[in-house]
């Protein structure tokens, strides 16, 4: 009598792993661990597209955390290239990756870019009872003394996060950018609460990481690095109104493999079209802070072929790459 | 009272005839996830969400069955640590310690239950202080920057030299070696890569999960080939499984203090279940002191760990729900549910949306006690899994391990560098090295290095400033302190062993 017991626990954990396995049509990998904005791009939109109808099935999300997504890149290019059932979370720092050589040697080219439904406003934020009103007097005292302000980010040295400091400072006129500091740290939540907490002076990192926090009234944001002033913020100024010309978003995209004909590049370019128009994910937006941010299709495979190659010349600029 | 009708609110939208039927398949489905070997919480709960939107599950619904799968799979972790000495997860890394020289003692049943209790007394205790304490706590994680950090993973670290008790030397050795595996990866402190040799898989370091499965379960595999099958550590003898009140009762103490322990572990943002767990047994070993006998298999060995981890997994619900910044892996999985459902925590979380919060609390409250009615009576199916023959086991075991590896990343890399950790295991093992202290290395070592480099850099490089506060000097102290201690007061311990020896 001892071993049925154990028989069926293990038939029945054979079977949900059987029907978990069969009711699934595409899927969907995040190049991440569970937790990430990758993550969160690939769930919400499986989601949306299986309840609006643009999928039959559930799309199935699976993980593939390594080397900043290189591991994710390079599984597709290698061993997926003609998957017409995959695709895969991208966003500003895949661009950032490819533009600075970080995905051994892969580039921009051996993935079809599908488009972006919607990007996370860049922003820099102090504390509440940091002495620093404006951008202004945060880059003049770094300009005045390096050595008076430490960003923290949620990515490590070289990432997105660390470029926007990096950007709004080349446009001050400093150009000794390896004197600035900044420490990554596990997420932007942690990076605020360091703010927070006194450690480091100011946080740079997306709008969404700051949304709670704004609304609490325990950091102040001191730019956001938009075109325009985001609506939900009008009282938050941009960078370029303060007379720093930087626009850096992090946009939430997809790719799919170089490999598919241009019918299935179709099909996956109206699928996220249909998510882009849908009332859940203008609600999703809204609940994570997200802009408006939609290209899809050819556009947005030449937008990112120029993004990667601005940030490749900014990195070689700012020391990050030779 | 205002937490009276909170929970009076969040009960009225957890509490559901469907709802706790979730919660039943949710426990079960944890225990399961948690109890085989490379599974963990973190990616179980991710392989679980898409079923909640296949189902067309509501957020609460959600809600209550994911983190009935997330109290569970901490609950289950504990179950082949006892049994089989392969921990089912890392935060079950601890209980081996104990409860499998218990189990090999014909305990398995009372070290089971004991557990479990534990397991109970540490995740409520971890409720109750979520539920009085969440706005005051989260506003600790605001007191803890990098030298504090630091700091703490120190005080871990200079415990663990008691670690092990017949030779200190082996198990600095196997510590040292765990810090060298967990200096491979990016370096996040310059974006460098080191020791990874170009690989890709290798960037983002050593999976924890990797090493553990490797080192436990793959090395027993080996030792099971090496004596084709006749002097497997498994396969042990058993006895009637009854409530042992006794031991209940005698780790009552135990069981208080690992808790809020654990919980304070928990509540930090930097440091974690797993930590919780450890500092909990090796605190209490302290307190037990030589004669204590931890290691050999004692009630109070097991208790705490238990009740430490299990409050810690309480305890990391706080700054996820009030910050909105996950503690462990599994909290960043649920953190991710909580936003594909539109719902961002934060610190307006607790204003915002109440029904969210204390209906997730109700959740909590009810898995758990679920938990316990569901794990005292499993017992005695658990222990069954001993009676099942070796060579049927292993392999079964085994094949789990894979496929739990391959969900990791989905990459047979990791597979590669699982055996890899076996046969490390398998050779650490012959020359009687100890393998927890590897899995702690690798476990402190990486947290420990990014929190001094970070300090540094916001230091310009002036040391000092790694004793700048009150909190860092008080866990520096308790560090020398702990340290120092074992080394005079294991002469004076010894004294009166003698005599009764």
């Amino acid at each position: 009598m001892k071993a049925p017991a154990f028989k069926k626990i293990a038939a029945g954990v054979l079977l949900s792993v059987g029907l978990v396995g069969n009711s699934f049509a595409a899927e969907c990998i995040a190049p991440a661990s569970p937790g990430g904005g990758w993550d969160f791009t690939c769930r919400i939109i499986g989601k949306i597209m299986y309840e609006i109808g643009a999928v039959d099935k559930p799309i199935q999300v699976t993980n593939m955390a390594g080397a900043g997504g290189g591991l994710a890149y390079n599984h597709v290019v290698a061993e997926r290239n003609d998957d017409v059932d995959v695709f895969i979370a991208a966003s500003s720092a895949t661009a950032t990756r490819l533009a600075q050589n970080a995905y051994a040697g892969k580039t921009a080219d051996q993935v079809r870019f599908v488009g972006a439904i919607g990007a996370d406003p860049g922003v820099i934020v102090v504390a509440d009872d940091s002495p620093y009103k404006n951008l202004k007097d945060l880059l003049d005292a770094i300009i005045k003394d390096p050595k008076s302000v430490t960003f923290a980010g949620g990515s490590a040295v070289g990432g997105f996060d660390h470029l926007k400091p990096l950007m709004l400072l080349q446009r001050a006129g400093f150009t000794d950018v390896t004197k600035v500091k900044y420490i990554g740290v596990n997420n932007g939540g942690d990076a605020i609460t360091q703010t927070i907490g006194g450690f480091t002076q100011a946080m740079t990192g997306d709008m969404s990481e700051v949304v709670g926090f704004l609304k609490t009234g325990k950091v102040r944001a001191i730019a956001v690095l938009t075109e325009e002033r985001v609506p939900g913020f009008e009282d938050v100024p941009t960078a370029k109104e303060q007379g720093y010309d930087v626009v850096a978003v992090n946009w939430r995209g997809m790719y799919v493999p170089k490999g598919v004909s241009d019918e299935v590049f179709n099909m996956w370019a109206e699928r996220l079209q249909k998510v882009a128009d849908s009332k859940q994910w203008a609600e999703a937006m809204t609940a994570n802070g997200l802009a408006p941010f939609t290209k899809v299709g050819d556009d947005f495979q030449e937008y990112v072929t120029n993004v990667v190659k601005e940030i490749n010349t900014m990195s070689k600029d700012i020391g990050v790459i030779k | 009272m205002d937490i009276i009708d909170n929970l009076i609110l969040g009960f009225s939208v957890a509490l559901t005839p469907f709802t706790l039927f979730l919660a039943v398949v949710g426990c079960f489905l944890g225990t399961i996830i948690g109890a085989l070997p490379g599974l963990g919480p973190s990616n179980g709960v991710a392989i679980l969400i898409p079923i909640t939107f296949s189902l067309g599950l509501d957020a609460t619904s959600a809600l209550v069955l994911m983190t009935s799968v997330y109290y569970g799979a901490m609950y289950g972790g504990r179950i082949s640590s006892i049994l089989l000495n392969i921990p089912g997860d890392e935060p079950a890394l601890m209980t081996t310690l104990d409860g499998y020289p218990m189990a090999k003692q014909g305990r398995a049943g009372e070290a089971l239950v004991l557990s479990g209790v534990a397991s109970f007394v540490g995740a409520f205790l971890a409720t109750l202080g979520l539920i009085l304490l969440a706005p005051v706590l989260a506003e600790v994680a605001y007191s803890f920057g990098p030298a504090e950090y630091f700091a703490l993973y120190l005080l871990a670290f200079c415990t663990l030299g008691g670690m092990s008790s017949n030779n200190q030397a082996k198990s600095a050795l196997a510590a040292c070696l765990g810090l060298g595996i967990s200096m491979i990866g990016v370096d996040n402190s310059s974006g460098m890569e080191r020791f990874t040799g170009g690989n890709l898989h290798l960037m983002d370091g050593i999976d924890f999960l990797v090493a553990i499965v490797g080192l436990f379960a793959i090395a027993e595999v080996f030792f099971f080939i090496e004596s084709h099958g006749k002097s497997s550590s498994i396969g042990i003898k058993l006895e009637k499984v009854v409530i042992p009140w006794k031991s209940i009762m005698e780790t009552k103490w135990v069981m208080l203090r690992s808790s809020l322990l654990g919980f304070v572990a928990g509540v930090l943002p930097g440091a974690g279940a797993s930590l919780g767990s450890f500092m909990a047994y090796m605190s209490e070993k302290a307190i037990a002191g030589e004669k204590g006998g931890f290691g050999t298999g004692v009630p109070k060995g097991v208790a705490a760990p238990e009740a430490g981890n299990n409050a810690a997994a309480g305890g990391a619900l706080v700054p996820m729900l009030t910050l909105g910044v996950p503690g462990s892996g599994t909290t960043a999985v649920l953190l991710a549910l909580l936003m594909t459902l539109n719902i961002t925590p934060g610190p307006t979380l607790f204003a915002e949306r109440p029904e969210v919060v204390w209906g997730l609390i109700a959740s909590l409250l009810i898995a758990n006690v679920v938990l316990l009615l569901m794990n005292v009576p499993m017992v005695k199916i658990f222990v069954r899994v001993l009676q099942v023959p070796p060579w049927i086991l292993l392999p079964g075991v085994t094949m789990v391990s894979f496929v739990g590896i391959y969900s990791l990343s989905g990459s047979y890399f990791d597979l590669l560098l699982m055996v890899g950790f076996g046969i490390l295991g398998y050779a650490l093992r012959k020359l009687d090295i100890p393998t927890v202290p590897v899995i702690l290395g690798i476990l402190l070592g990486s947290n420990m290095e990014d929190a001094l480099r970070r300090a540094m850099v916001i230091a310009d490089g002036e040391f000092t400033y790694l004793f700048s506060s009150p909190i860092a000097i008080g866990l520096w102290i308790a560090a020398i302190v702990g340290f120092v201690a074992p080394m005079f007061l294991r002469n004076i311990l010894k004294k009166p062993q003698r005599i009764t020896d």
